[in-house]
């Protein structure tokens, strides 16, 4: 692999990488083919230690990462710390939703989200009357021990002037006190993850290598559904409190694209993640998607474009149906990463749209041979990769599980075909 | 189902057509008031059933009309059942019996619950032994309930492994000859089946409903 990336030109192996991979979301013709790399836990593998070590060893995690970077040479990879390190912030938050390495799976396994009913359908008018109240002493003290003591709080939007004096006595209680304590905690384990994942970055960018979404944020209907309402919550919801759930994603995608915007800038990096979970063909009818899933994720996708942000919409399963639908954005301004869409498909629809991305399967990762790889990946960039809009990953990146001459076969791949 | 009176073509509309807001009074009714055979009730939501299943296959239905057709179908149910007097008629002869489970290393159920609840309602006898099963509980639980499906559910990547694992057990314990086995879950293909030795995959519940079908003689 002797591209331009050297050791002693990393600023200039940075500069071309970078043009490369903003070159295919502008829609023009790079210089060759880009190649990601994002992977959830499969540094591990690579690394060959559990993913115990490296959800709880910010600095091991780099090391692997930043070997893997050396030995792959991506044009553009997604900081692992944000979604790898973070067995500490779990276990200060208490969190509820997951379950991790030496909390519920072995040393092994990745972590698991568990589909529960965190908030009552009932509820939709709580958040809509008040959506930080009902969040900060309704739904995170359900989904964090770090916010259980949140829920003795007074309603403070009824304290002012002197209903605010005695008001205050609710922070004597010691169990708003033992919040607070945790919180603390929390918070400086949230500063130790985004501080090792910003020195990642610096570290990765300084050998030649851009960073894509330092930022993760959701579409608005997934938020409720997998976080809050859970899926028999979410699904029956769009027959039982259709109006309701419309109400409140609408409102929720005001929030989500603000605070996605703040963090962007705060990660000096334009690429904003949003992984998608309930949009895809199987899981709704066309016309309910275009009801109640594609407005909000629209929203939010607006909202960080119009900010000069890049949206990295991960649209998981197969999306063929709604490619039509979602080329409604400007041309340019994203990466739609596909799982099982047809990308032959994505890219006759979404031409002069939206550069794709992806999509590698797990099934030949995992269980196919490093000549199987190499075909799926020839046959991508021959087919779909010429022409600019166009990025070579894997489906969802590179599995957990894929073993090491598969991935080597990816972005060998891509060195061959892709110039 | 023919000679249905109006009230009774009326439930099977809004039970089909997914008017929760409709069918349930309208159950509520015929079972409590009218005092209708509760048998004939639950033929009834079996019919409306099948409607569902059929527009889930033509591409008009999908998750949410599947998993609210099961919510109105347990609470019309949970009245049904008990009106029906010891020993009278009973449940339809079972087309069969599969035994489901995620396997080892996955916790995701959301998949494998909606598959159980469409064979089900399909007249299979469905063992459900929830996720994470060790592959030695796979093959006790194969031993005792002897079923003639075996179903393998997994969402994650290691799931591949897993299910190929417990297939083999199967076979070494004996057992693979005398049932079928298919998988499912999100990231499962053709080159998956293959890898782990299984019968057939499927995508979606139906698929699942419409293999144990083919395999067991029943028309699909």
């Amino acid at each position: 692999m002797n591209e331009l990336a050297t050791a002693s030109q990393p600023q200039a192996a940075y500069d071309a990488r970078l043009r490369r991979v903003m070159d295919a979301v502008q829609l023009k013709t790079p210089d060759r083919v880009p190649v990601g790399m994002m992977s959830i836990l499969w540094w591990a593998r690579y690394g060959g230690t559990t993913v115990r070590e490296i959800m709880y060893d910010g600095d091991l995690l780099a090391r692997i990462a930043m070997q893997a970077l050396d030995e792959f040479e991506p044009d553009v990879f997604q900081p692992p710390h944000m979604t790898a390190y973070i067995g500490r912030m779990l276990e200060a938050a208490g969190f509820k939703q997951m379950l991790w390495s030496g909390h519920g799976v072995g040393d092994h396994q990745g972590y698991q989200y568990l589909d529960r009913e965190y908030m009552s359908a009932a509820e939709y008018d709580d958040f809509l009357f008040d959506p930080t109240g009902f969040f900060l002493q309704t739904y995170l003290p359900r989904v964090a021990t770090a916010f259980e003591g949140l829920a003795h709080l007074p309603w403070l939007p009824s304290r002012a002037y002197f209903p605010f004096l005695v008001g205050m006595a609710s922070f004597a209680d010691p169990r708003v006190q033992a919040s607070l304590a945790q919180l603390r905690n929390t918070g400086e384990e949230a500063v130790r993850l985004l501080t090792r994942s910003a020195q990642f970055v610096e570290d990765a960018k300084a050998r030649g290598f851009p960073a894509d979404a330092g930022v993760i944020c959701f579409c608005p209907f997934d938020m409720f559904g997998d976080y809050m309402r859970g899926a028999k919550g979410i699904l029956t919801d769009m027959y039982r409190h259709p109006d309701k759930l419309l109400e409140a994603t609408d409102k929720a995608a005001v929030m989500i694209a603000r605070e996605a915007i703040k963090a962007a800038r705060m990660s000096g990096s334009p690429f904003v993640f949003i992984p998608i979970h309930w949009g895809p063909d199987n899981f709704m009818s066309l016309k309910n998607f275009q009801r109640f899933w594609w407005p909000g994720l629209r929203k939010v996708m607006m909202s960080l474009i119009e900010a000069d942000l890049i949206p990295i919409v991960l649209w998981e399963a197969n999306c063929a149906s709604r490619l039509e639908t979602i080329a409604d954005i400007p041309p340019g301004k994203a990466i739609y990463h596909f799982e099982q869409t047809d990308m032959r498909l994505a890219r006759d629809v979404l031409r002069g749209v939206v550069c794709i991305r992806g999509n590698v399967p797990a099934s030949i990762m995992v269980t196919g041979q490093p000549e199987d790889v190499d075909a799926y990946c020839r046959g991508l960039i021959e087919d779909v990769g010429r022409g600019g809009g166009f990025i070579l990953d894997g489906a969802l990146g590179i599995p957990d599980d894929a073993p090491l001459r598969n991935v080597r076969a990816l972005y060998e791949a891509a060195r061959k075909y892709g110039g | 189902m023919d000679n249905l009176t109006e009230d009774e073509r009326t439930l099977v509309d809004c039970l089909a057509g997914m008017d929760e807001a409709q069918a349930l009074p309208l159950a509520n009714r015929l079972l409590l008031e009218e005092r209708h055979d509760p048998l004939r009730v639950l033929e009834l939501c079996r019919h409306a059933m099948d409607i569902v299943g059929r527009r889930f296959e033509e591409g008009e239905y999908f998750l949410p009309e599947l998993v609210l057709a099961g919510e109105m179908l347990e609470q019309v149910g949970a009245i049904a059942k008990p009106l029906v007097k010891a020993g009278e008629g009973g449940e339809a002869k079972a087309l069969g019996k599969v035994l489901i489970g995620t396997v080892q290393g996955d916790l995701h159920d959301i998949g494998k619950n909606i598959v159980t609840f469409m064979l089900d309602i399909n007249g299979f006898e469905v063992k459900d032994i929830g996720v994470d099963v060790p592959v030695p509980t796979f093959v006790e639980e194969i031993k005792a309930y002897r079923p003639d499906v075996v179903a393998l559910s997994g969402f994650l990547t290691l799931a591949y492994d897993a299910m190929k694992d417990t297939i083999a057990a199967c076979d070494a314990a004996g057992l693979r000859d005398q049932m079928r086995i298919m998988i499912g879950g999100g990231q499962v293909d053709e080159m998956v089946r293959a890898y782990t030795g299984a019968d057939a995959f499927g995508v979606n519940a139906v698929e699942a409903v419409n293999l144990c079908k083919r395999w067991l003689g029943a028309a699909a």
